[in-house]
């Protein structure tokens, strides 16, 4: 073999172990690929409704296309909301994972931005107030002003609560109006009745708008309550945007340190439900008007 | 937060009788932010007994007298006293389930065993506690393969399969080691009932090994068949116990096996090592197509029943349940699933409802209210299947008042004709033993 064809031979491997051979230009080998119709799919007209994505159970869903085996995956699947099992449409998600990832996404920021109806309170009996915050955005970016009442609210407040309630129920929007929408009134008559059980009387439940978890304690500086019970809206994630946590303070006062608070929290109809979650509640209650502590405090009481 | 349980198990079988402690640890497995979620999280063995003879008074009655002596002997061994025992297990199993006596010393026994410590029977809670007790349930969860479990006694095989991790269906069959007693010199010395028919023999003819393996053979053909890799033969019918479940054959499933006879497959023994037929059982399993395919013994051989029995028989309620004026333990309370079973029962019963996932405020009110009136003056037994057993217990109790008797339990699942019964909270959360067969229904 001549050095020749030594040369032509290991050029031509080498063309066969790339495919083909790099045009000159990169990207000038590019083909418009054409966009293939599905003739099974479903023809919409206007007026239809596309089905509702947002309305598919996530844990059932299971996208892989040619699986070893599907049943084991879905099993497997049925015990976490996390998004697996996708499958994928070339290297990119498929549209069903990429459409409901959105939905889901922007269910999220409706759940923080959307305020709930105007009449929320006095439709379910609660008392109508307001922290400082006077938006929003400026609930979202100033936490300080969640936290704590004007005067005239304060005033609202203390004209109905005039003498200090051992229990004082709160509601607020928090970060989830979804949450208290969905969550907060069956919560709430659920700890009612745990709470009559135990022989504990419950006042006037207020309701406070641009609510912080901090916005308890100034209720306990204007009420004087024995306790604090904050049913309030989570920070929406991709899984859930209905999610409520009950914060439970004893002797509530503004600057009252953070591990002074009993949390119980994933309150949605995935996690613990709300009438359940609201009896557990109530128990706990009893339980810290009892050893007269809450938080970190009850925890170590309950090592003890 | 963890709490620890001694449980104790106690397998009164068709030859043998043993006992281990065990020490179930109970674990809180959601964080410290959420509701409680309890669980048993850990199943140690503190003691097994040596292996008892199942001591009898004649040939239809089991010595009561003699079995509390073990107990008692036992109990000094492992260096426990009564009290400290918290729950627990009694099984009554195989031939000796069908003893005149054997209810009577079975409760006798229980209650003299420790306070929670419930008596059980039946061949399906047997296979269902032999499954747990050798491993093979876990193993069928770890893999997620499907797995027949056989327990091959004394007097019977406890199957059980398991399709993910859960046991679907139980049989029992009547192939066991000692269907023959066979003395030194090769005389029979017994001869079960079940193989009339089957077998030529009576006892005190002589036998020789070829003989008895080839019976043990034949019985093996009935296990072929259960396991779906023979076809059924009428002849086989006659081996299936009077109490025996439906199992339809599986296919592929992995085969795996307990009981005594277990230890005679992989590891051959002298034909009359045991004075009976099991090792020549046990070769005849090796050499059958139970064997062919994929198969394994259990981590537990001869003790996987009794290891069930005391490992694996609490369970626990879920972690928010409500109850007010209920003394612990509540025992055999018969499980009914509607209003008007319940109105035909004499005494106490549990009513049994799948209750609503997340309910509403509306739904649990109106729900309370219908129980209230379908329990009437009985102490209010409740068992839901879902999360809502605190609010709804609650709810009762508001509407019976405080000197009402309440119990109101979720995350269980019972049937009709099942038997509960309730111990003494451990945390938050209750533990339970359900029960689905008790003898001589």
């Amino acid at each position: 073999m001549t050095k020749q064809e030594l040369t032509n031979m290991v050029a031509e491997i080498l063309s066969q172990m790339h495919g083909e051979t790099q045009p000159k230009v990169k990207g000038s080998d590019y083909k418009t690929v054409l966009y293939q119709t599905d003739e099974n799919a479903k023809q919409y007209h206007d007026g239809d409704f596309v089905p509702d994505v947002t309305q598919l159970d996530l844990r059932k869903l299971y996208l892989v296309e040619d699986a070893a085996d599907a049943e084991k995956f879905k099993k497997m699947k049925e015990k976490t909301p996390a998004r697996l099992g996708s499958g994928k449409a070339g290297p990119r998600y498929k549209t069903l994972t990429m459409l409901r990832f959105r939905a889901d996404h922007a269910a999220a920021q409706d759940a923080v931005f959307s305020e709930l109806d105007a009449d929320f309170a006095k439709e379910h009996d609660l008392l109508p107030t307001k922290t400082r915050c006077s938006s929003k955005e400026e609930y979202l970016t100033r936490p300080d002003l969640g936290r704590c009442f004007d005067e005239n609210n304060a005033k609202t407040i203390k004209g109905v609560i005039d003498t200090p309630p051992r229990v004082q129920l709160v509601v607020g929007d928090g970060l989830s109006s979804a949450a208290i929408r969905a969550n907060a009134m069956d919560c709430l008559q659920s700890i009612r009745d745990g709470l009559k059980i135990r022989g504990i009387e419950t006042g006037k439940t207020i309701f406070v708008k641009y609510c912080r978890v901090g916005a308890g304690d100034a209720i306990g500086d204007i009420t004087g309550c024995e306790l604090v019970c904050v049913l309030v809206g989570e920070r929406p994630g991709l899984v859930t945007d209905k999610s409520m946590s009950a914060y439970i303070t004893y002797r509530p006062h503004t600057g009252v340190s953070e591990s002074s608070r009993t949390v119980v929290s994933n309150i949605h109809a995935q996690g613990t439900p709300a009438v359940e979650a609201g009896a557990y509640v109530a128990e706990l209650i009893g339980k810290i008007l009892t050893k007269k502590v809450s938080g970190v405090g009850l925890h170590l009481e309950e090592a003890r | 937060m963890s709490e620890v349980l001694l449980s104790v198990g106690l397998d009164v079988g068709t030859t043998s009788s043993q006992m281990v402690l065990s020490e179930l640890t109970v674990e809180n497995r959601a964080g410290s932010l959420a509701v409680p979620e309890m669980e048993i999280a850990q199943r140690k063995i503190l003691y097994k007994s040596p292996i008892h003879f199942t001591p009898l008074l004649d040939c239809d009655r089991v010595d009561g007298e003699k079995l509390r002596e073990i107990v008692d002997a036992e109990y000094e061994k492992a260096g426990i006293r009564k009290p400290e025992v918290d729950t627990g297990a009694i099984i009554i199993t195989g031939e000796t389930s069908r003893k005149e006596n054997a209810r009577t010393v079975l409760e006798q026994l229980s209650g003299y065993a420790g306070d929670f410590v419930v008596a059980t029977a039946g061949p399906d809670l047997e296979s269902v506690l032999a499954a747990k007790g050798a491993g093979a349930v876990e193993y069928g969860e770890k893999t997620g393969k499907k797995v027949l479990h056989m327990d091959i006694g004394g007097g019977t095989s406890n199957l059980a399969l398991i399709e993910d991790g859960v046991i679907t269906a139980t049989a029992c069959l009547n192939v066991g080691g000692r269907l023959l007693k066979i003395r030194p010199d090769g005389c029979l010395s017994y001869v079960s009932p079940v193989l009339e028919g089957i077998f030529g023999k009576k006892a005190g003819d002589y036998v020789n090994r070829e003989e008895v393996l080839e019976l043990a053979r034949e019985l093996v053909q009935a296990l072929e068949a259960a396991a779906g890799l023979r076809e059924k033969e009428s002849w086989m019918a006659g081996l299936k116990t009077a109490e025996s479940g439906v199992l339809e054959p599986p296919e592929g499933a992995v085969i795996s096996f307990s009981g005594g006879v277990a230890d005679c497959i992989d590891a051959a023994q002298p034909w009359l090592a045991f004075g009976d037929m099991g090792p020549e059982l046990g070769r005849a399993i090796r050499e059958s197509r139970l064997c062919r395919g994929e198969y394994r013994l259990g981590e537990e051989t001869i003790r996987a029943t009794v290891i069930g029995a005391g490992c694996h028989s609490a369970r626990l309620s879920g972690s928010t349940v409500f109850y007010q004026n209920i003394r612990f333990p509540l025992k055999n309370l018969p499980v009914v699933e509607s209003a008007e079973r319940l109105r035909s029962l004499d005494g106490p019963g549990v009513l049994a409802l799948p209750g609503e996932k997340s309910p509403e405020y509306r739904q649990v009110a109106r729900l309370a209210a219908e129980i209230i009136r379908s329990f009437g003056e009985r102490p209010v037994y409740l068992a839901l299947r879902e999360d809502m057993a605190k609010a709804l217990g609650q709810q009762i109790a508001l509407g019976l008042g405080q000197s009402a008797q309440v119990l109101c339990i979720d995350r269980v699942s019972l049937r009709e004709g099942d038997y509960l019964d309730v111990g003494a909270p451990v945390g938050p959360a209750l533990p339970v033993v359900i029960k689905t067969l008790i003898l001589n229904r």
